[in-house]
């Protein structure tokens, strides 16, 4: 993308007012979508995004420049924008010298979806529009949107590192509005992977139309959720967000650092119930959030976090880490070029147990069983998180009853990981998610097996 | 400075072959971004992006595309890529761009030369005196998660072959912090924010005082049981409510039957004291603007007049679908095609103060932060449910504080319920104002 010398140059011009630390992050990325809604293909978009931001460290303050202008005179002026935000005493000249570094995912694309005919992502709308809608009359309405990007990056900085990388992602969902005698009601299902167009080897997308289908229909005749304390069970697969509200941001370091989190001075102290390990895991082969490197330049890590229930470490990216003098987890992720990096999960999943699933819930009188959760959020400083129910059942007697209508759970991070009082051994990976976290998104996964939560309060609306 | 946009959307425009329909949306952006912690700065973000978005219809069918440059081959490049995404639309009889509709763009004050002058050194003041305040407000306070200072100007034009040329500037700039007070080992947050086009406008200590105090009296708070409840919601819940009722009445979601609100045009659809305007002219508004996401008008539209719905907002698609007129109602960034949304959307207020609503209720609860929205607020089925916090009222009084619990209930019910509408009209961050708004029978969910 950029010439090494012209890299050693841009850097020795950021470092020049008394900087102790400069990096030059380049990006081109390209993004493709296209859209079906209301049994029509919409539309297609091709976008471009290309530019390079640079970030110059002079103690405690980073100051931040980017740019679209990737010629050695667009870097320099951003350089100089940069190390002058950065507001640096020292001066003097300063030589940079790169050692290219390599990068790897352990895998290799097999379909760029850039070679692929877009007459062919067009008929994968058509045939899960098509396959929703066939469920039944009740399905009413039906969007479908294809995505995929590939996004080059360069990272190159004063410590003299110097490595590229080139990330491919495939997304596709399918969304069915169900019309019935109690109004309106939906569902989603949604599928993606760091990989080319053998995405859609991996999956069935016929079944994928007619699953977010059927989850509408089934919600049609649920009942409002109860409202109040209960036991929750959460399915297999389809509630790792709870792990990464519940604990996952509380473990970043720049949170921590700054004392707005509840897991702050914590590391070695058992936090969650024995049995439960959480790892967050970069390194995890075609998931949602595999990166080979981080945006900062170090390689992906598999980093356990807790481990038998005892807080083992934080996440960190390159400014907290160099704070600390230890080594960053290669959690440093950022938007895109115009953003600056910090703290960011990857794969965040808790490891499987030894109970069947079956029992878990037979062995639970009376509560929710959640067979997926949507979105959550988090407060980092005292813990308290919520999210939202997409498809939840009512569990009596033991068994998985009538489906209930939306609503939130709500709960306080530390308090849940110790209440968690069954393990599963059916571990699955969810769908794929975007944390957003002080405006920025990036891509994440996240995992778990069937689990119980002694008590979870449900914010439904029944009595 | 503009014209220079406006040049460059006409030279896409002039592109356009017999047949085809051209739009070139173009914009660009200086926006600074500095945070602040332990009186020094920890970063400094300044930068220009700009963008071009380049929309072609042929014969029912469209075709998108962007990038984020303004460079000639950036620009050739993605007028090829529209094209060529042109022919796997489906046909489409109401596709096609807008065309001038003869309202003229209002004259609005969004562009202040005072925030371009306005030095950086005078901006790192700012945040820092933000925390500051934040620090000294009370004993109790522990820490910030961040005080920061913002400011962006931004500029963009529209041209369409269909003859539509707008261009406008506009600049804006807040201060926002999250506090942090603590109490043993218990820790609470609350945020305070100042918003404005220019600095002047700009109140940092009030900022860091609102902040301050939302976290030391939440200290203490406990579950509330659960319960059916009256709940006074304050501005800043209010108005996130307003926003996701927006989407409701957007005339996309009527027409492709995902809005609980299609059929009722002329209908009572909640308490008489309820008139929802969106009214992106109101100067006062953040996101106000002389123009939507098509070059049209923006304008005043009344959505709900005491209570009775009266219009759906709309686009030029969305309008035309319908066998209407737009009401200026697109949006769009310059990397996608416009949707339908308000633009900025408001209760008129009411005639109680906020004390009053308070001392008039006999059990309930003040509702000072909600969570989760994004995911406990369905629009299409009006099902809610989102965490919150706030402070309990008992006699008319304010009592103690409350965390961990949610509130839920329909949007159609919560607008039947609404029992009272404050004047206490607060312009916020996004793209809705709030008043307090009193709700009876909404479910709380706690102990």
């Amino acid at each position: 993308m950029i010439e090494q010398s012209v890299l050693e140059e841009v850097l020795g011009v950021a470092m020049r007012t008394g900087g102790e630390f400069a990096e030059v992050f380049a990006e081109d990325r390209r993004n493709a979508s296209a859209v079906l809604d209301d049994g029509r293909v919409e539309e297609l978009t091709s976008g471009r995004d290309r530019g390079a931001g640079i970030r110059v460290v002079v103690g405690e303050t980073t100051g931040f420049a980017h740019t679209a202008d990737l010629s050695e005179a667009g870097l320099i002026a951003a350089a100089e924008a940069a190390a002058a935000a950065a507001r640096g005493g020292g001066g003097g000249t300063n030589v940079v010298a790169l050692h290219r570094g390599t990068s790897s995912r352990g895998y290799d694309i097999e379909t760029f979806p850039g070679d692929v005919p877009k007459a062919r992502k067009v008929e994968l709308l058509t045939r899960a529009d098509e396959a929703a809608r066939a469920v039944g009359d009740a399905i009413s309405q039906v969007s479908v949107s294809y995505g995929d990007n590939r996004r080059r990056i360069l990272v190159a900085n004063s410590d003299g590192v110097f490595v590229e990388d080139d990330t491919v992602r495939t997304f596709f969902a399918v969304s069915c509005v169900a019309t019935g005698d109690t109004g309106m009601q939906t569902g989603r299902e949604s599928v993606g992977h760091t990989i080319g167009f053998e995405l859609f080897d991996m999956y069935d997308i016929d079944q994928l139309a007619r699953n977010a289908a059927e989850r509408a229909i089934t919600k049609l005749a649920a009942r409002p959720a109860p409202s109040g304390q209960m036991p929750v069970v959460i399915g297999s697969g389809g509630g790792g967000v709870l792990f990464h509200e519940a604990c996952g941001h509380g473990l970043e370091a720049d949170l921590v650092s700054k004392g707005a989190s509840v897991f702050r001075g914590r590391v070695g102290q058992q936090v969650a119930s024995k049995g439960v390990t959480v790892v967050d895991d970069g390194t995890m082969a075609r998931e949602w959030g595999n990166i080979a490197i981080d945006d900062e330049g170090n390689p992906a890590q598999r980093n356990v976090l807790i481990e038998d229930g005892i807080l083992t470490d934080y996440m960190w990216d390159h400014l907290r880490a160099r704070k600390e003098g230890r080594r960053s987890s290669g959690n440093g992720r950022r938007q895109s070029y115009q953003n600056l990096p910090m703290v960011r999960m990857t794969n965040t999943y808790l490891l499987a147990g030894e109970e069947d699933p079956e029992s878990i819930i037979a062995s639970t009188p009376k509560g929710v069983y959640v067979k997926h959760l949507g979105g959550g959020q988090v407060n980092t400083a005292t813990g308290d998180f919520v999210f939202g129910m997409t498809e939840a059942y009512l569990i009596e007697d033991g068994k998985v009853t009538e489906p209930l209508r939306e609503g939130n759970l709500i709960g306080n991070g530390p308090e849940v990981l110790q209440r968690i009082d069954a393990l599963g051994n059916d571990f699955a990976m969810g769908p794929p998610g975007t944390c957003g976290k002080d405006g920025q998104g990036v891509p994440v996964g996240d995992g778990v097996p069937t689990l119980r939560v002694s008590s979870l309060t449900i914010g439904g609306t029944a009595a | 400075m503009s014209d220079e946009l406006l040049a460059i959307a006409d030279r896409v425009v002039a592109m356009a072959k017999p047949g085809e329909q051209v739009e070139a949306v173009v914009v660009r952006g200086t926006e600074t971004e500095i945070k602040v912690f332990s009186g020094d700065v920890e970063s400094l973000s300044s930068a220009q992006s700009q963008g071009v978005g380049i929309r072609v219809v042929v014969d029912g069918r469209q075709g998108f595309a962007y990038a984020g440059s303004l460079d000639e081959s950036a620009i050739a490049e993605t007028l090829a890529d529209a094209r060529d995404n042109v022919s796997f639309a489906t046909f489409d009889e109401f596709a096609g761009l807008a065309e001038p509709d003869g309202v003229a763009v209002p004259v609005l004050d969004l562009h202040r030369d005072a925030m371009v002058s306005f030095a950086t050194s005078d901006k790192i003041a700012m945040a820092i005196e933000l925390e500051r305040v934040v620090m000294a407000a009370d004993p109790r306070i522990s820490g910030i998660e961040s005080a920061e200072y913002a400011d962006s100007i931004s500029e963009a034009a529209i041209a369409t072959s269909t003859g539509i040329r707008t261009v406008g500037s506009e600049t804006s700039c807040y201060v926002a912090t999250y506090a942090m007070a603590a109490d043993g080992d218990e820790t609470q947050t609350g945020f305070g924010f100042s918003v404005g086009r220019e600095p002047s406008d700009l109140d940092p200590s009030r900022a860091a005082l609102e902040a301050a105090s939302r976290a030391t009296r939440m200290l203490g708070a406990v579950q509330p049981p659960s319960g059916r409840l009256t709940v006074v919601l304050d501005p800043w819940v209010t108005a996130q409510f307003l926003g996701i009722l927006g989407y409701t009445l957007d005339g996309e979601s009527v027409l492709k039957g995902r809005s609980l609100f299609a059929d009722r045009l002329g209908e009572s659809v909640g308490s008489s004291l309820l008139t929802l305007i969106d009214d992106p002219t109101d100067v006062r508004s953040f996101t106000a603007t002389d123009a939507d996401g098509e070059g049209l008008a923006a304008r005043r539209n009344v959505l709900i007049e005491n209570g009775v719905l009266q219009q759906f907002v709309h686009n030029a698609y969305s309008a035309r679908r319908a066998g209407t007129v737009s009401t200026g109602n697109a949006v769009r960034g310059f990397k996608s095609t416009p949707s339908v949304g308000c633009l900025s959307v408001s209760l008129v207020p009411g005639n109680s103060d906020p004390a009053a609503l308070i001392a008039s209720i006999n059990d309930g609860v003040l509702v000072q932060e909600v969570s989760g929205l994004h995911s406990g607020v369905n629009p299409v089925s009006g099902d809610f449910s989102t965490g919150a916090e706030g402070l309990r009222i008992r006699n008319g009084e304010l009592a103690e504080p409350v965390r961990e619990f949610t509130i839920a209930s329909t949007l159609q019910k919560m607008l039947r319920d609404v029992q009272a509408v404050g004047n206490d009209l607060e312009f916020l961050p996004m793209n809705a104002s709030g008043v307090s708004l009193v709700v009876a029978d909404l479910t709380v969910s706690g102990s």
